[in-house]
C-alpha cells in the first residue's frame, strides 16, 4: 500500500461498513477514490442523473431527499449515500445536497461491485440499510413488551426483611411503617452456599420464607396465636422466588401457576425486591384511569402527594408507548382534575359544606386539556351570586388555600402570576366574573389583556358547572363582535417568538445570536396556543382544547385552506418534542423542564422543529395582518 | 489592476511556450512545450489541472535539492487519486544529515532512489497540457527550473495557479486586510493547513508531497466554489 494514501484509508477504516473490510479491499478503495469539494447549499446529486460512484462523506454534512423533496436522511462524516441507486437503476432516486462545506470521496462503481462481491458484510450493509432502520423502530416497541421487559424494572424498593426470631407484632409494625404488604423472613445461614447470601455487614443469611398481609390474618389472628409468636413459626415451608433478569411475563406466569400474589425477586441469591401481582397488572394498565381511581382512594392530601411519582411513571410510559400529545395532555389533565376534585372533597370534609354554591374553575393548560408534567396551577373560584363576602369569604379562602397547598405538594407549583383562587380578585361571584369578561372585551388594550388572557381558557372542575358555561357562552357570543379585543389579543400573541432554528450545538435566534438551549414552551407551544386562541375566539368557538379549536377554525373562512393542518402539525410536533425531552429527563433522573438543548436533538427532529418554528412564525405574521389594531379607535 | 497584469502575462505565456517548443533541443522538454495548454479564456470548469508539491532539502534552489515530488491530476469536479504520481529522488549533492527531517521518507529510501533525470520525462509528461497548481509557487517554480537546467541544459517555466496567492489576494492584499493589519490585527495565516481550515477541509498529515498536492487540489476546488464562478476564465487565476 502506498504510504501516501494512508490518510484516506485510515479515515474510511473507522466507519461502517468499511471498518470490517480486509486491508486489501481498503487499499483498493483508497487508490481509486476521486475527490470533490461541495460548498454548503450546492447539489451533489440531482434526481435522475446517472450514478457512477458510491459517495463517502470525508467531512461536512449532506441531506438526502425523497423524490418529492421531503427530507429522507441527514448524513455526516463517514456516512455513505448513492448505494441504492448503484444497486438498482444507476439513476439518482434520492437527490443529495451539501448543507455544510463538504468533501466527498467518490468510490467508482467497479470498486463498489467488487466490494459487494467479495465482502458479505459490506453487501448486507448496503443492501439492508433500509429494513435495518425499520427493525430498529420495531425493536424499540418490543422493548416495552412484557415478553421482553425484565422483572427488575418493576422493582421500586428493597424488600422489608425480618429475622425468624422477630415477633409477628414487630414484623407487622415494620411492614406497616414501610407501607408494603409483605416481608421476607431470614435466618442466619448454615453453611450451604447454594442458598445463602452475605449482607453488607458480612453476615451470612438464608431466606426462609415470606410473610404477607394475608398470613397475618390466616396464620396468626385466625389461629389465635400471640403477638409475641416468632415469625419463623408461622411462615410456610414453601418459598417461590424468581431471578431478577427473568421477564415480567415469566413472573406473571409463576404467580398464576403457584397461586401467589407476592414474588420475591433475587439477584443470584440476594433478595432485591418483592413483586406483587398488582405491580404487573399496573405495568400492563398503567394509564390515567388506573391512577385516577387510586387518587379517589387516598384519604389525605399527603397520600395524594405520594402519587406524584406514579403520575410521572404514567407519563413516561405513555410516551414510551407512542401516545400523541393529545392523549398525554388529556391524561395528565384528567389526573390533575382528579387531584383537584379529591382535594376539594377532603377540604369540605374538614371545613364543612360550603355556605353558598360554587364552581371551582381551572384555567390555562388544564382547562385546555393540554396539561404537561411540568406545570403550575391556574385556578379560580366562581361563587353563587348569593355570596356575601363578610359572611362567606373566610370559608372560601380556607377552601382555596387547602386545594392550592395540596396541589403544590403534588408538584403543581403555585402560579407566579397569582392566578389562583387564594387571590381575592379571582374568588368572586358569577356576576363579578361576567363584569370582568365584559370589561376585558369592551375596553381592551394589549397591556390590560396581558395578564388576563389565561382566563380565556376556562373550564369547571367541580361544583356548579353552569357558572362556567355561562362565562364560556358570554365569550363565544361577544368576542367575534369585538375587533378591537381580537386585535389586542392578537398583539399579545406576538410577544413570544420562535427562534430561527437549530444547529448542532446552539439555537440560532432571528437576530443572529446563539443560545445554548431553548424553552420550547415559551418559544413554541405557548405562542402557538395563543395564535390558535385568537382565531378560535374570532370563530365563536366554545372549545378549549387547541386541537378542537383548530377543528372549529377549519369550519370558518378565517384561515387559508391547508393552514389549519399546518398549525395542527406544528403544534403536535412541538408538544411531542417537549414531552419526549421531559420523559428522557425523568428516565435519567433529572428534574424535567421545558428546555431542550440542541445537542440532545436528533437530526431529523431538529429539522422538523425548524419547520414547525417557521409555521409558527408565519402564523404570527398572518395574525397581525388578520386582526389589525385600528389606531383611530383606540381613543374611543 | 490584477486583471490587467494577468492579461499581460497570459500573452507572454503563450508566446513563451510556443517559442520554447521550437527552440528546445531536449526531446522531453520539447514535448512538454509542444503540448498545447488550454486557451486563457477557457472557463475554469473545463481546465485540466494538476496539483504539484515537492519536498526539498532547503529553501534555496541553488544550494538545496528536491527529495520527493507528488502530482495529482484533477479538474474542478474530480480529483483523480488513481492517476496520482509520486517519486522519491536522490539529490545530487551530499545532504547535511542534521539539517533534514523528512516525514515518511527514510534516508535509505533516498539512497536507493533514482536521480531526477531518470523520472524527468515522466514528470513533464504528467504536467504537459495541464495547468499546474501549487501552494506557494516560489518554491516549485525555481526548484524545478534549476533541476531541469542542471540536467538538460534548458530551463522550464510555465504558468501556474498558486492557491497561496489566491488566499493572499483575499487576506493580505485587500484594503480591508491592510487596514486590519494597520490597526494591529495579526495577519491571517495563509499556509496550506490554516487556509484549508477556513473552507472546512479536513486536516491531513502535512509535509508529504503527494498528500500536500492532494490538499492543494482540494483547496483550489474550495476557493473557486467559495469566491469565484465555475465560468471564471483561466487567465483570472494563473500567474
Amino acid at each position: 500500500m502506498d504510504v501516501e494514501l494512508l490518510d484516506i484509508r485510515q479515515h474510511m477504516g473507522k466507519f461502517p461498513p468499511f471498518d470490517s473490510l480486509s486491508d486489501d479491499l481498503l487499499d483498493l478503495i483508497a487508490t481509486h477514490v476521486e475527490i470533490s469539494y461541495f460548498k454548503a447549499g450546492s447539489d451533489i446529486m440531482l434526481f435522475g442523473q446517472p450514478v457512477t460512484d458510491l459517495c463517502y462523506i470525508r467531512s461536512g454534512a449532506v441531506e438526502v431527499y425523497r423524490r418529492k423533496g421531503e427530507l429522507y436522511n441527514r448524513l455526516g462524516e463517514g456516512d455513505i449515500f448513492g448505494h441504492f441507486s448503484l444497486l438498482r437503476s444507476h439513476r439518482v432516486s434520492f437527490p443529495a445536497k451539501a448543507i455544510e462545506d463538504t468533501l466527498i470521496y467518490f468510490i467508482p462503481d467497479e470498486v463498489f461491485q467488487t466490494l459487494c462481491a467479495e465482502d458479505d458484510h459490506f453487501a448486507d450493509f448496503v443492501e439492508l440499510e433500509r429494513p435495518r432502520l425499520e427493525t430498529a423502530v420495531e425493536q424499540q416497541k418490543k422493548d416495552n413488551d412484557m415478553m421482553i421487559t425484565r422483572i427488575r424494572k418493576l422493582l421500586s424498593r428493597y424488600p422489608v426483611m425480618v429475622e425468624t426470631t422477630t415477633s409477628v407484632q414487630q414484623a407487622a409494625r415494620q411492614v406497616t411503617e414501610a407501607q408494603v404488604s409483605a416481608a421476607l423472613v431470614l435466618e442466619e445461614a448454615d453453611d450451604d452456599p447454594r442458598r445463602s447470601f452475605i449482607d453488607s455487614e458480612e453476615r451470612t443469611w438464608q431466606i426462609r420464607g415470606i410473610l404477607t398481609d394475608s398470613d397475618f390474618r390466616t396464620r396468626v389472628v385466625a389461629q389465635g396465636l400471640s403477638p409475641e409468636t416468632p415469625v419463623g413459626e408461622v411462615i410456610s415451608q414453601r418459598l417461590i422466588t424468581i431471578q431478577s433478569d427473568e421477564t415480567v411475563y415469566e413472573a406473571m406466569l409463576t404467580m398464576l401457576r403457584n397461586n401467589i400474589h407476592h414474588l420475591p425477586v433475587l439477584y443470584r441469591r440476594r433478595p432485591v425486591g418483592i413483586v406483587h401481582l398488582s405491580d404487573i397488572i399496573r405495568y400492563e394498565t398503567q394509564s390515567g384511569l388506573y391512577l385516577v381511581s387510586n387518587i379517589f382512594s387516598q384519604s389525605s392530601a399527603e397520600g395524594l402527594a405520594r402519587l406524584a411519582s406514579d403520575v410521572r411513571a404514567a407519563f413516561v410510559r405513555m410516551v414510551d408507548e407512542g401516545a400523541n400529545s393529545h392523549m398525554v395532555g388529556s391524561a395528565l389533565s384528567t389526573i390533575g382534575r382528579g387531584l383537584t376534585r379529591r382535594l376539594l372533597e377532603l377540604a369540605e370534609e374538614e371545613l364543612g359544606p360550603p355556605p353558598v354554591p360554587y364552581c371551582f374553575m381551572v384555567n390555562g393548560s388544564m382547562a385546555r386539556n393540554e396539561q404537561n408534567i411540568v406545570t403550575d396551577q391556574d385556578n379560580a373560584l366562581v361563587l353563587s351570586d348569593d355570596f356575601v363576602p363578610e359572611q362567606h369569604d373566610s370559608y372560601f379562602l380556607a377552601l382555596a388555600k387547602y386545594v392550592s397547598d395540596g396541589l403544590a405538594a403534588c408538584g403543581y407549583t403555585y402560579c407566579k402570576g397569582d392566578v389562583m383562587a387564594t387571590n381575592r380578585q379571582w374568588r368572586q361571584p358569577l356576576r363579578i366574573w361576567k363584569m370582568y369578561f365584559n370589561d376585558w372585551m369592551d375596553n381592551p388594550t394589549p397591556e390590560r389583556l396581558l395578564h388576563s388572557s389565561i382566563f380565556f381558557d376556562l373550564d369547571s372542575v367541580d361544583g356548579e358547572e353552569i357558572y362556567i358555561e355561562q362565562l364560556q357562552d358570554l365569550i363565544a357570543e361577544k368576542a367575534p363582535q369585538r375587533p378591537l379585543f381580537l386585535a389586542a389579543m392578537a398583539r399579545n400573541a406576538l410577544n413570544r417568538t420562535p427562534p430561527l432554528g437549530f444547529f448542532r450545538t446552539f439555537v440560532m435566534e432571528k437576530d443572529g445570536k446563539h443560545n445554548n438551549s431553548i424553552n420550547l414552551k415559551r418559544r413554541g407551544t405557548a405562542p402557538m396556543v395563543d395564535v390558535i386562541r385568537v382565531h378560535a375566539m374570532a370563530a365563536g368557538s366554545r372549545a378549549q382544547n387547541s386541537f378542537q379549536r383548530l377543528d372549529d377554525i377549519a369550519e370558518t373562512q378565517l384561515l387559508m385552506p391547508g393552514a389549519v393542518d399546518k398549525l395542527r402539525y406544528a403544534l403536535e410536533f412541538m408538544c411531542m418534542s417537549r414531552i419526549r425531552h421531559q420523559a428522557i429527563d425523568l428516565q435519567e433522573g433529572r428534574m424535567p423542564d421545558n428546555n431542550i438543548e440542541p445537542e440532545n436533538v436528533a437530526d431529523t427532529e431538529r429539522h422538523t422543529l425548524k419547520d414547525a418554528f417557521q409555521v409558527l412564525s408565519n402564523a404570527q405574521k398572518f395574525l397581525k395582518f388578520r386582526y389589525p389594531m385600528p389606531a383611530n379607535r383606540r381613543a374611543t | 489592476m490584477l486583471r490587467v497584469r494577468s492579461r499581460q502575462r497570459l500573452s507572454d505565456w503563450q508566446t513563451y511556450m510556443s517559442q520554447r517548443a521550437e527552440q528546445a533541443r531536449d526531446d522531453g522538454v520539447a514535448n512538454f512545450f509542444a503540448t498545447p495548454l488550454p486557451a486563457p479564456d477557457t472557463p475554469i470548469k473545463d481546465v485540466p489541472m494538476v496539483a504539484l508539491d515537492m519536498e526539498t532539502t532547503g529553501l534555496d534552489e541553488r544550494r538545496h535539492a528536491i527529495v520527493s515530488l507528488g502530482v495529482v491530476p484533477f479538474t474542478l469536479d474530480r480529483i483523480r487519486v488513481s492517476q496520482r504520481r509520486y517519486w522519491v529522488i536522490k539529490p545530487p549533492r551530499a545532504l547535511v544529515e542534521s539539517s533534514i527531517a523528512y516525514h515518511h521518507i527514510t534516508h535509505s529510501e533516498i539512497a536507493q532512489a533514482p536521480d531526477l533525470d531518470a523520472i524527468l520525462d515522466e514528470l513533464l509528461e504528467s504536467l504537459a497540457g495541464r495547468i499546474v497548481v501549487v501552494h506557494f509557487r516560489h518554491i516549485e517554480r525555481p526548484f524545478l527550473n534549476e533541476a531541469v537546467k542542471a540536467r538538460r541544459g534548458e530551463s522550464v517555466m510555465f504558468p501556474m495557479i498558486d492557491t497561496m496567492s489566491l488566499e493572499a489576494r483575499r487576506h493580505r492584499q485587500s484594503m480591508w486586510a491592510r487596514f486590519k493589519r494597520w490597526v494591529g490585527h495579526p495577519p491571517v495565516p495563509i499556509r496550506l493547513q490554516p487556509s484549508r481550515e477556513r473552507y472546512g477541509l479536513p486536516a491531513y498529515q502535512g509535509h508529504h508531497a503527494l498528500i500536500d498536492a492532494l490538499a492543494t487540489a482540494e483547496l483550489l476546488q474550495a476557493q473557486i466554489a467559495t469566491h469565484y464562478h465555475r465560468d471564471t476564465p483561466l487567465h483570472d487565476f494563473w500567474c
